[in-house]
C-alpha cells in the first residue's frame, strides 16, 4: 500500500474525473430481501476487503453502525459507493445502479445488528488513555497528545470496537501503509527516525520523532528503509483483560463532534452540523 | 538549394500542412506536425540544442492553465509559430509559441447527458491544409480554420446517447482524417472511420467487431457481437509504403463477465492494418484473445525496420496492456517474437503463433481473483518512443496488480456495461519503471525507477535525452543512452500526457502538460 498522500492524490483525482451520474430516485428502489441477498454477495467480493465481512471496520470504516455520517440518506451512500471519497482511500466503483443500490440495501442491514452493549467503563477508559497506556504519546485525542500517529478525536465513528479491540492485540496487522515508519542516515552522517509525511521518485519527506520536519533527496541519503510497520506496542501483555475493555470503550465514545464544524472536510455536510 | 531553404525558415511560414510535409516530418524538427511527431509514431525530436551537457539549465518558459479539472492529456502540435491544444473536454485553443499566448479559442458547447466512462478528455487535435481536426466528447469530428478556430465543418461521428465519444487525436494522411471512437465500457460496437478533410464526409467505417456473415464474427456468442466494444480510442501509425494504417483496438464489453461473450471476440484487444484508401482490412493480430481484464490494445504501435534472425524485416512493435512486448512483421502481420515485460501471472508464454498460453483459474470471480497486470496494465495508452540515435525503444511501465471481479451484464443502451470490476491489490507496493529496450529482442538495457506506476508517455531527443513525467508532478530528463537522471522540475501536478519538442525563434523547447496547466521549458 503507498503512502497516504500518494493514496490520497489518486483518490482526488479518480474523483475529479468523472462527473457525478447519479439516479433520477431519492430512495433505494432495490431493497427485497432477494436484493439484499445479491447486495451482501457483491459486498463480499467489493467491499469486505476493507470494510470486514460483517461491516465493523477494518482498513475502511465501520459500517455496523445505524448512523453513517457521510452516508446518511440513501443517495448519499450510492453517492458514496459510487464515486468513493476524496479525502479518504474509499475509491469509486463501476457497477450498474442496480448493483450498487443492492450493496447499499445490505450495508444498510448492517447497522441494525445489535451493537453489544460494551462491558468496558469509558471514564476510567479515558484515563488510561492518559496515564498507563501512554496513548497520547503518540495520538491526539480532542487537541492533547502527540502527532506520530494518527488522530484518535473521531476514531469511533471510523472504527468499530471490534477492529480497535483487534489492533490494540495486534497492532501490526493490515497496516494500511500510512504513518510508515522511515530509517535513514542523513548527508551530515546522523541516523533518523521517523513518520513518512511524503514520498516521490526523488525525494521524502520526514517527520522525525520529536516532531520536527524533515525533507531529503534521496540521491543525497546513504541509508534510506521505508518499513511497513508500525511504532505502536501491542497491549496484549500491557493491559489486563478490564482495562483493555475499558479504552475499547473510551475510543468507541470518541465521535469527533467538536471537530466538526472546523475541520472543513469534504462531506461534512452530510453530518448536518451547519 | 541551402539558401532557398535558409530564407524559407526565416520567414514566418504562412504555408499549408501538406501530407508531403507530415511524411517528411523530421526535415523541420522545429515543427510537430502531428500527434506522435511522425508517421511511425516514434515520439523522437531531431532536435539537438537541448543536451545530457546544458539540460540542467533547463527552465520554464511558460505556462498555460486550461480552464478544466478533467485530465488534461493533449500533444501539442506545433505549426509555423502556433502551437495547437485540445483543452478538455472538447476544445481547442492556439498558442503563440513563444510567449504562450492565447491568439484563438474554440469552446464547444456540450450536452449535459454525456457517456465518458473515465474523464471528459481530448488526446490532441490532427492538422492538414488550412484545417485543425479535433474530436469531441458528443461524438463529433470537427474541423478549424487554423488562423482563426472557425468552424468550417462539424459533423456527427456516433450517437453519444448510445455511448460512444471521441478523445482520440485524429490522424491525417493524404486526403482523409482517420478518427477512432471511445466508448468500450458502454457496450457500443467500435469502429475505425476515415473522412475528406475538405469536406467531412465519410471516407469508410471498418467495424472493429465483424457483422454477421463476415469472417470473425462467429468468435462471439450469439448477439454479443453487437456490445462487443472494441474501441480506438488511441492515435495509431501509417506507413506510406505499404499504405496501411495500423491501430489498436480496445476491450471486449462487458469488460469483465466473459460468460455473455464466448470466443476470441476479434478484433478486440488486436491490432489492425488497414487500407488507407479503402479501409480494408489486410491483417489483424489479436493479442488478448477472450479478455476478461480490460486489457485494451490501445497502446501506439511504432514502426521500426529491424533485424530478425537474421532477416530484414519491417516491424510494427507493441508493448501491450496485457504485459507481453510483441514483435510482429507490418507487412504480412506475422507474430515474430513476444515476451513479457513486467510482472504478469495470467499467461504461461505465448505459442508459436503469438497466442497466450493462459493460466488457469485467473479469470474474475465474485470474491474476486488477484492478476498481474493490474487493470491499468503493465503500460496504457500514453506514448512510448523511440530514437533513431541510440536504437532503443523507451517505454513507461506500470508494476501493479488488481483483484478482478465479475458481475452482472445486462446491456441497456448508454449506460456503463462492465460486468464486474477491480480494486488495488492490499499491501502492494506499486511502483513504475521507465525501460530502455533493444526493440527487436526487447532486451532491458537499463531502467530507470518511478515511486508510483507512471500515466504519462516518454519523448526521445536528438540531444539524446528522453523526457518523462511523474504522478507527484515531476517533470524529468533522462540520458537516452544510460537512464541517469539529468534534470526534473515539480509542476505541482500530476503527469498524464506526453511530451514533445519544437524550434521558437531559434531556441528548442520542451512542451509536457502537468496538471491542469501546459509548461513550457527551454535554456535559460
Amino acid at each position: 500500500m503507498s503512502a497516504l498522500p500518494i493514496s490520497l492524490w489518486a483518490v482526488l483525482l479518480l474523483f475529479q474525473q468523472q462527473p457525478l451520474e447519479l439516479p433520477d430516485v431519492a430512495a433505494n428502489p432495490y431493497t427485497s430481501n432477494n436484493d439484499i441477498a445479491l447486495g451482501k454477495k457483491l459486498y463480499g467480493g467489493r467491499c469486505a476487503g476493507c470494510h470486514g465481512p460483517g461491516g465493523d471496520g477494518g482498513k475502511g470504516t465501520n459500517l455496523a453502525t445505524s448512523v453513517l455520517p457521510r452516508a446518511q440518506s440513501d443517495l448519499a451512500l450510492y453517492r458514496v459507493i459510487r464515486y468513493g471519497l476524496p479525502d479518504t482511500e474509499m475509491p469509486s466503483h463501476n457497477m450498474t445502479q442496480r448493483e450498487i443500490w443492492q450493496i447499499s440495501a445490505f450495508v444498510r442491514t448492517l447497522g441494525q445488528a445489535d451493537q453489544s452493549a460494551l462491558s468496558g467503563n469509558p471514564a476510567r477508559g479515558g484515563e488510561l488513555l492518559k496515564g498507563k497506556g501512554g496513548c497520547l504519546q503518540c495520538h491526539v485525542v480532542n487537541g492533547e497528545g502527540g502527532h506520530l500517529g494518527p488522530s484518535l478525536s473521531d476514531v469511533g465513528r471510523m472504527r468499530s470496537a471490534a477492529y480497535l479491540r483487534a489492533k490494540l492485540l495486534e497492532p501490526d496487522k493490515d497496516l494500511s501503509g500510512n504513518f510508515a515508519l522511515v530509517r535513514l542516515t542523513t548527508p551530515a552522517g546522523k541516523k533518523l527516525s521517523g513518520i513518512r509525511m511524503n514520498e516521490d521518485t526523488w525525494s521524502i519527506q520526514v517527520r522525525d520523532m520529536s516532531g520536527g520536519l524533515h525533507s531529503f533527496w534521496k540521491q543525497d541519503l546513504s541509508d534510506l528503509k521505508v518499513e511497513s510497520r508500525t511504532l505502536m506496542p501491542s497491549y496484549r501483555d500491557r493491559l489486563s483483560a478490564d482495562e483493555l475493555n475499558d479504552i475499547v470503550a473510551c475510543l468507541v465514545g470518541l465521535r469527533g463532534e467538536s471537530f466538526v464544524e472546523t475541520r472543513g472536510k469534504p462531506g461534512a455536510e452530510t453530518r448536518g452540523k451547519q | 538549394m541551402k539558401l532557398v531553404l535558409a530564407f524559407a525558415f526565416a520567414i514566418p511560414l504562412l504555408a499549408q500542412v501538406t501530407y508531403e510535409r507530415i511524411l517528411k516530418s523530421s526535415s523541420e524538427p522545429g515543427n510537430w506536425l502531428t500527434y506522435s511527431g511522425n508517421y511511425a509514431a516514434h515520439r523522437f525530436s531531431p532536435l539537438d540544442q537541448i543536451t545530457a551537457g546544458n539540460v540542467h539549465r533547463l527552465k520554464p518558459a511558460w505556462s498555460f492553465q486550461v480552464n478544466s479539472l478533467q485530465k488534461f492529456e493533449t500533444t501539442p502540435l506545433v505549426i509555423d509559430g502556433v502551437m495547437y491544444i485540445s483543452e478538455p473536454p472538447s476544445n481547442v485553443t492556439a498558442l503563440d509559441v513563444l510567449t504562450g499566448r492565447p491568439l484563438w479559442r474554440y469552446r464547444r458547447t456540450l450536452p449535459d447527458d454525456l457517456r465518458v466512462c473515465c474523464g471528459q478528455v481530448n488526446r490532441g487535435v490532427a492538422a492538414l491544409g488550412d484545417l485543425i481536426y479535433v474530436g469531441t466528447v458528443d461524438a463529433h469530428l470537427v474541423a478549424l480554420n487554423a488562423k482563426t478556430g472557425a468552424v468550417i465543418w462539424d459533423i456527427p461521428v456516433a450517437a453519444y446517447k448510445s455511448g460512444y465519444s471521441v478523445t482520440v487525436a485524429p490522424l491525417a494522411v493524404k486526403d482523409k482524417i482517420v478518427l477512432g471512437m471511445a466508448g468500450g465500457e458502454y457496450g457500443v460496437r467500435g469502429f475505425l472511420d476515415a473522412y475528406d478533410a475538405k469536406t467531412g464526409k465519410r471516407a469508410w467505417r471498418f467495424w472493429t467487431i465483424p457483422g454477421p456473415g463476415e469472417p470473425g464474427n462467429e468468435t462471439w456468442k450469439g448477439d454479443s457481437w453487437k456490445t462487443g466494444s472494441a474501441a480506438t480510442w488511441v492515435t495509431g501509425a501509417y506507413d506510406p509504403e505499404t499504405n496501411l494504417v495500423y491501430w489498436g483496438t480496445g476491450n471486449p464489453g462487458p469488460d469483465w463477465n466473459g460468460d455473455v461473450r464466448e470466443g476470441d471476440n476479434l478484433y478486440s484487444d488486436s491490432i489492425i492494418a488497414l487500407d488507407l484508401d479503402a479501409g480494408k482490412l489486410k491483417w489483424h493480430f489479436q493479442f488478448t484473445p477472450h479478455d476478461v481484464h480490460d486489457w485494451d490494445a490501445t497502446e501506439v504501435p511504432i514502426l521500426i525496420d529491424g533485424e530478425v534472425r537474421g532477416q530484414k524485416r519491417k516491424l510494427v512493435v507493441f508493448p501491450n496492456r496485457n504485459a507481453f512486448y510483441y514483435v510482429l512483421d507490418r507487412v504480412t502481420g506475422e507474430f515474430l517474437l513476444g515476451n513479457p515485460y513486467a510482472k504478469q501471472t495470467w499467461a504461461k508464454g505465448l505459442d508459436d503463433s503469438g497466442r497466450p498460453i493462459r493460466v488457469p483459474n485467473t479469470s474474475p470471480t465474485h470474491q474476486g481473483t488477484p492478476v498481474w497486470p493490474a487493470v491499468a496494465g503493465a503500460t496504457n495508452w500514453y506514448s512510448p518512443a523511440f530514437s533513431p540515435l541510440t536504437g532503443l525503444l523507451y517505454v513507461a511501465v506500470r508494476e501493479a496488480g488488481s483483484m478482478y471481479f465479475t458481475g452482472d451484464a445486462d446491456y441497456k443502451e448508454g449506460e456503463q456495461f462492465n460486468g464486474g470490476g477491480f480494486r488495488n491489490l492490499a499491501g502492494e507496493q506499486e511502483w513504475g519503471e521507465v525501460r530502455a529496450m533493444n526493440p527487436v529482442t526487447g532486451e532491458v538495457k537499463w531502467s530507470h525507477k518511478l515511486f508510483t506506476p507512471p500515466w504519462a508517455g516518454l519523448l526521445s531527443t536528438g540531444g539524446n535525452l528522453v523526457f518523462g513525467g511523474t504522478n507527484e508532478g515531476q517533470v524529468f530528463a533522462l540520458d537516452a543512452a544510460t537512464g541517469k537522471p539529468l534534470w526534473r522540475f515539480q509542476a505541482g501536478g500530476a503527469a498524464r500526457s506526453n511530451p514533445m519538442s519544437y524550434l521558437a525563434g531559434g531556441k528548442q523547447f520542451i512542451a509536457m502538460p502537468m496538471g491542469n496547466s501546459l509548461y513550457v521549458f527551454g535554456l535559460d
